[in-house]
């Protein structure tokens, strides 16, 4: 086997406190307002994109099939991909870390001596933190959603990964404008907001050296790279400038073009409630000899950063068949009061609780897969059926058993607490023997006002728990 | 070994034995979506685009022409970016400039005039290739003598499209004409003027392409 590999650390925001920043949140009241807003517009959007349930089932299903077929074929398609993106004259880079993604990403910039990069929404570049890779090469990377646009404006990351400024209101946002766009007088009218983002990134779309992109699909079969967007923001940062860069993770592939329009329909519905995107953005070539516009040169950056280890186990697998769709996160209790920066991770909500640890090592993460009070509502909405909850299950074991050899993920036991492991022991063994239970329980309410008052996090906001006075069998007994 | 190689090796050391069978698309759409009159999928795609703020005029053959006319005058639009390569860009090029609007057409790499395009081009003619009823979306090729840049730069994007060519399914669509056998440089499909929902969740139009979508839709019976 490889030898293990230091996880990749978010530099911009540590993955540490996140008790702390979600204790933060939920005290406040305008975030959660926030949040419970967006999320009950973008639930009920979603809702009424899917009115019969038989065809939501069966396009699951197949949407299920057609990632799970193309995740066992992967090596393979990996390699028909770049044979065929190679003919098509696009030329693919491959990277296993983060730092390595940024270095090719920065490499080909400082080749055509580029000072700006426009770049169209992708939550990779996030994962990598290339706009401060960029920074600190001294070349100007600019966020063009309109979304990443204002995060990026506050000194912020996204904290949701289709609608990225979705805790912000634009009375905030206006004064960000007002702020930090030089001659914009104050305004909270959204239309006028969104003119003057647009006055702004067109005149960079004419200028920039560089267009950055993620990748929705990448077909192995035609060598295409697919992108799903409603702004336009994504067409301008593939055609505009002379040299265009898509970067994707590994596991963003499908073997044939007919594979894609199911798996659209169900992204784009599940997403935001559309019936599909303004533009669905095709493109397999650079530019033609003859064509009059569109970058002459198209590269795509391969990164792994976690997914072949996810790859190695049958069940973690799973996660790979994510079509970053968010609903997961718009149905989800916990992220609807926390929101998405409470984290910590590039990826908040269901999807980043049992993406995140491939990424950053469960050392980094443990404490995100108890986030959830195991519902069930993400795996139920899940386009591709990811079952989120048993994976959940599955990470807290990796997380919480006691580290042992040959682990199928990195910081396996990092979060083993041998008295918590004891105490659990312990119940075990209570809960599992009728005799004990019985000796356990007679002693428990006899000796109730041995209870503490302060039961650690318990009574921070809630009375103290203690043993009825009689037991439930006790109370049986009498009424009979 | 390159990054290449050993994420491969990774992969394969881990691959299932068997990917099973190849998932049955074509039954699906077969199942769920059913076949219609060209009328019919004309009527549902105009219903699907026009909810997506696009507007749609119903125009015969031969007399798109005066409509275009009438779009852009009634917009106060005097100046409209064609492709002089194509029958329609063509057409337009000799008819509407004695009528008062300039009709540039793109027929230069667009280096030498990108400020031009992206200051000086309010609006841009162009054709669909097809459409989609399921989802009221456009389907554009663009090519040597119709650039990308046509249906993404001018605020005002205008759409030739013969309700003819449309589809049921976006799936249909690429099986029909073997798209997988050849695609362009790249395809579009366009289902609406640019929008954004990222302040507050509050609609807004115009965000980085075209703030106007609209389409001249060819019909027999017109």
């Amino acid at each position: 086997m490889n030898a293990p590999q230091t996880p990749h650390a978010l530099h911009f925001m540590p993955s540490a406190g996140f008790r702390a920043r979600a204790r933060d949140v939920v005290e406040n009241p305008f975030l959660r307002q926030s949040f419970r807003g967006a999320m009950d517009f973008l639930m009920s959007k979603r809702a009424a994109q899917f009115p019969d349930p038989e065809e939501l089932e069966s396009l699951r299903s197949l949407g299920e099939r057609i990632r799970q077929y193309n995740l066992a074929k992967l090596p393979e398609l990996l390699e028909t991909l770049e044979t065929n993106l190679t003919r098509n004259g696009i030329k693919v880079h491959w990277a296993e870390t983060p730092e390595e993604a940024n270095a090719i990403i920065l490499g080909i910039c400082q080749k055509h001596s580029a000072r700006l990069m426009v770049k169209g929404k992708s939550m990779v570049s996030e994962e990598i933190e290339l706009n401060h890779a960029a920074e600190a090469a001294g070349i100007g990377a600019l966020e063009s959603d309109m979304g990443e646009y204002i995060v990026q404006l506050a000194g912020e990351k996204p904290s949701h990964i289709i609608m990225p400024a979705i805790h912000k209101t634009k009375e905030q946002i206006a004064k960000l404008f007002h702020e930090n766009v030089p001659g914009v007088e104050y305004t909270d009218n959204v239309d006028a907001l969104i003119q003057i983002g647009r006055q702004v990134l067109r005149e960079k779309f004419e200028i920039a050296d560089i267009g950055l992109s993620g990748v929705n699909f990448a077909v192995a079969e035609t060598g295409t790279l697919c992108l799903v967007e409603n702004e336009g923001n994504g067409r301008m940062c593939t055609t505009a400038p002379p040299v265009h860069i898509a970067i994707t993770g590994i596991e963003k592939i499908v073997e044939k073009l007919e594979h894609v329009p199911p798996l659209l329909s169900l992204l784009t519905r599940s997403a935001t409630g559309q019936n599909i995107s303004t533009y669905f953005n095709m493109i397999s070539r650079p530019r033609q000899p003859g064509e009059k516009d569109g970058p002459g040169e198209v590269h795509l950056v391969l990164l792994d950063n976690g997914r072949s280890q996810a790859y190695a186990d049958e069940q973690l697998r799973k996660t790979l068949q994510c079509i970053r769709c968010g609903a997961c996160m718009n149905h989800c209790p916990v992220y609807t009061r926390i929101g998405g920066h409470a984290y910590g991770t590039t990826y908040p909500g269901p999807i980043g609780k049992i993406i995140s640890p491939h990424m950053l090592g469960l050392e980094a993460t443990a404490g995100l897969t108890t986030a959830s009070s195991l519902c069930g509502a993400c795996g139920e909405v899940c386009p591709v059926k990811i079952p989120i909850p048993e994976l959940l299950i599955r990470l807290r074991e990796e997380a919480f058993s006691e580290p042992h050899a040959n682990p199928a993920m990195r910081g396996q036991g990092a979060g083993h607490n041998g008295l918590t492991s004891a105490i659990w022991r312990a119940w075990g063994t209570i809960y599992g023997s009728p005799a004990i239970y019985r000796s356990f329980s007679w002693l428990a309410s006899r000796f109730r006002w041995l209870t503490p008052r302060k039961q650690a996090g318990w009574t921070s906001v809630r009375t103290p728990m203690q043993p009825a006075p009689k037991r439930l069998r006790d109370l049986i007994k009498e009424r009979n | 070994m390159s990054a290449r190689d050993r994420i491969l090796a990774k992969l394969k050391a881990n691959a299932p034995a068997t990917a099973g069978e190849l998932p049955d698309v074509a039954a699906w759409y077969a199942a769920h979506r059913s076949e219609e009159s060209n009328a019919d999928k004309a009527k549902r795609f105009r219903h699907f685009i026009e909810l997506a703020h696009a507007e749609v005029y119903a125009v015969s053959r031969g007399g798109w022409l005066q409509k275009l006319y009438e779009v852009l005058s009634a917009k106060q639009i005097d100046k409209l970016l064609v492709a002089p390569g194509t029958p329609h860009g063509a057409r337009a090029q000799a008819e509407l400039p004695p009528l008062g609007i300039a009709c540039p057409g793109y027929d230069a790499p667009i280096e030498g005039w990108k400020a031009a395009m992206f200051n000086e081009t309010p609006a841009s003619f162009t054709a669909a290739r097809g459409a989609i009823a399921e989802t009221g979306t456009l389907i554009l090729w663009p090519t040597a003598d119709e650039p990308r840049l046509m249906s993404l730069v001018p605020p005002v994007h205008i759409v030739l499209l013969d309700a003819a060519s449309i589809y049921n399914t976006f799936y249909e669509a690429m099986q029909t004409e073997g798209w997988k056998d050849g695609l362009p440089t790249n395809s579009l499909l366009i289902s609406g003027p640019s929008k954004t929902a990222d302040i507050q969740q509050t609609l807004a139009y115009g965000a980085h392409g075209p703030k106007e979508l609209i389409v001249l839709m060819i019909e027999e019976n017109i």
